[in-house]
């Protein structure tokens, strides 16, 4: 009897697996047989052309002495670390203004969101270039108040900033899921806060800010993770040189460089994997941290 | 005094959410104008209006590149975001199906092995996947872009999915099965009509992604007969040297339409699914 109930579950069984099996093959032909295979390359010397050549650590010795690498990751880690927060406080700020259900509210959320589909595509990283030029329309609009500006593009103390502005242009989609958990807190936490004598300020504090932190802390992991990846900006800006003097050498961008330009796939995948360390070491930091500072009711 | 006082707050509140959503939206709608300018007016003071108006730039930015017309551009784009979309509703719906409703063992484990892949940089897997496709002769096809998404390898969709069927009412899957619906059945016939919404969604982040994808894009396609709007808005870029921004800018507003079109049809599936990640439930 019991026999024959484990053959039966066993039969069912299978079935959950018919409904997976695209998964389970993209899975380990897309993603872990590739995973793998990068981790072999990156102890390589591979030009497609020949062989790989076994090379032990060296593409990884060779990284950490390349200066053009360890610049790379300066410019990427100044790109996430200030385009991610000040984008996300831009989200979080207009998401509070645009809470209420207000007349009109609707055409700015819609206003405040667009940028954010837009972002992504090649055009407005073309748009972006001419806004910036030496005649582009920022530097129109300063010459209105009489300032002459600069070529914000080509100078490499400016260039990277232009981008990290082209980030934080693009609030709109963390603003939605602030607007979204914004409104799934109750009003009568806010009642019960302003008869116990509560001011605006004070109720952010306490009720708003705390029941906010696992959005936050949500928004906060996906965007650095993207951040980190960020390719199409710099490429098209740059004219997929990170110029200029290497200013908006993004990590990917650099990736890309040695891999497609240069043919060194053992040292670019050796990027990629310290890229997935890096990025795990800092999820992994920011889920520690969020038992300090994430706030589950 | 309390009401005038709330009158100026208003009155404050809109003007400053005017004044910095025109902030943020000027360069586009600067783009938008400067692509009826004539090329000469472009870059020459800051009238945002054109003092005279012309179609010409989206005439000559139409004619593309070397012989190629942006025609055959959008059509390509539109190609490769049909076949994803299919892909993706086909292979993730599949998958969701069974992490939602179906018992098996290990579910749990590959569950969680799935969201860890949607935090994966792809830069990890794209060396070893370029030699694959290289060595399988799909390199200039549109095949390296299409065949992972008939795998599921979007694993947000799969997530955003199994949410939603995690939703539907357990007694339909209980009164289906006394009825003596098998899984596939119960699938077809009750689940899948069932989620449309979540659908629908998948359906407009795939092609809002794949639309505004070029990475990938350009590492595979490089026949310009198989460009994509991506692919040949940059290549323009390249070309045309500085002679022709109101082409460049005609054709970059004309690849935002229908990015726009989505927003004003689906807003309100955006917004869901934007948030549908996020929030439990």
């Amino acid at each position: 009897m019991k026999k024959r109930q484990k053959k039966r579950l066993r039969a069912k069984d299978f079935t959950g697996y018919i409904f997976l099996l695209p998964w389970l093959v993209g899975f380990f032909g897309l993603t872990a047989f590739p995973m793998a295979a990068s981790l072999f390359y990156s102890l390589c010397n591979y030009d497609m052309l020949t062989p790989p050549q076994f090379a032990g650590m060296q593409n990884y010795v060779k990284l950490f002495a390349d200066p053009k690498f360890r610049t790379s990751l300066e410019v990427t880690i100044k790109y996430v670390f200030i385009g991610v927060p000040l984008q996300l406080v831009f989200a979080l700020l207009i998401a509070l203004m645009l809470k209420k259900n207000r007349r009109g509210i609707k055409v700015y959320r819609a206003i405040y969101y667009l940028p954010s589909l837009f972002g992504g595509s090649v055009a407005v990283s073309i748009l972006w270039k001419q806004l910036f030029n030496k005649e582009g329309l920022f530097n129109q609009i300063l010459a209105v108040f009489g300032i002459e500006g600069i070529n914000w593009i080509a100078t490499p103390e400016t260039a990277l900033n232009t981008l990290i502005v082209l980030a934080v242009w693009q609030f709109g989609s963390s603003m939605v899921i602030f607007l979204a958990s914004l409104k799934q807190i109750p009003e009568d936490y806010y009642e019960a806060s302003r008869i116990d004598g509560a001011g605006k300020i004070r109720q952010f504090f306490s009720i708003t800010l705390p029941l906010l932190t696992p959005m936050v802390f949500f928004n906060v992991v996906m965007a650095f993770i993207n951040a980190f990846q960020s390719f199409t900006p710099a490429y098209i800006i740059s004219n997929g040189t990170g110029a200029p003097v290497n200013s908006t050498l993004f990590y990917s961008l650099y990736l890309y460089i040695k891999a497609f330009g240069n043919f060194q796939m053992g040292y670019a995948a050796a990027m990629a994997w310290i890229l997935l360390l890096l990025i795990a070491a800092f999820t992994g930091l920011l889920f520690l941290s969020a038992k300090k500072w994430v706030f589950y009711e | 005094m309390r009401y005038r006082h709330r009158k100026l707050f208003e009155v404050l509140y809109h003007l400053f959410l005017i004044a910095f959503g025109a902030c943020m939206l000027y360069p586009l709608i600067w783009m938008l104008f400067s692509s009826f300018k004539p090329n000469v007016e472009i870059f020459k003071g800051v009238s945002l209006l054109p003092q005279t108006w012309t179609v010409e730039n989206y005439i000559s930015g139409f004619k593309g590149l070397s012989g190629v017309t942006y025609g055959k551009f959008f059509f390509n784009s539109f190609l490769l975001v049909f076949c994803c979309v299919i892909g993706n509703i086909i292979s993730c719906s599949l998958a969701a199906y069974a992490f939602a409703k179906l018992k098996f063992p290990l579910k749990n484990f590959w569950f969680m092995i799935m969201m860890g892949t949607l935090m994966l940089p792809m830069h990890v897997k794209l060396i070893p996947q370029y030699i694959m496709y290289n060595s399988f002769g799909w390199v200039n096809t549109y095949l390296p872009l299409i065949v992972p998404k008939f795998l599921a390898t979007d694993g947000f969709f799969i997530f955003l999915m199994t949410q939603f069927m995690r939703g539907l009412p357990r007694e339909i899957d209980e009164a289906a099965i006394v009825d003596g619906c098998g899984p596939f059945h119960m699938f077809i016939r009750i689940v899948i009509p069932l989620s449309v919404p979540a659908i629908v969604t998948t359906s407009i982040f795939t092609f809002l992604w794949t639309w505004n994808d070029f990475f990938s894009q350009m590492i595979y396609i490089n026949n310009v007969h198989r460009y994509t709007v991506s692919i040949a808005l940059r290549q323009f870029v390249d070309s045309m040297g500085h002679s022709s921004w109101g082409g460049l800018f005609a054709m970059s507003i004309l690849s935002l339409v229908p990015l726009f079109l989505m927003f004003v049809v689906f807003q309100n599936y955006l917004v869901e699914g934007i948030t549908a990640g996020s929030i439990k439930g």
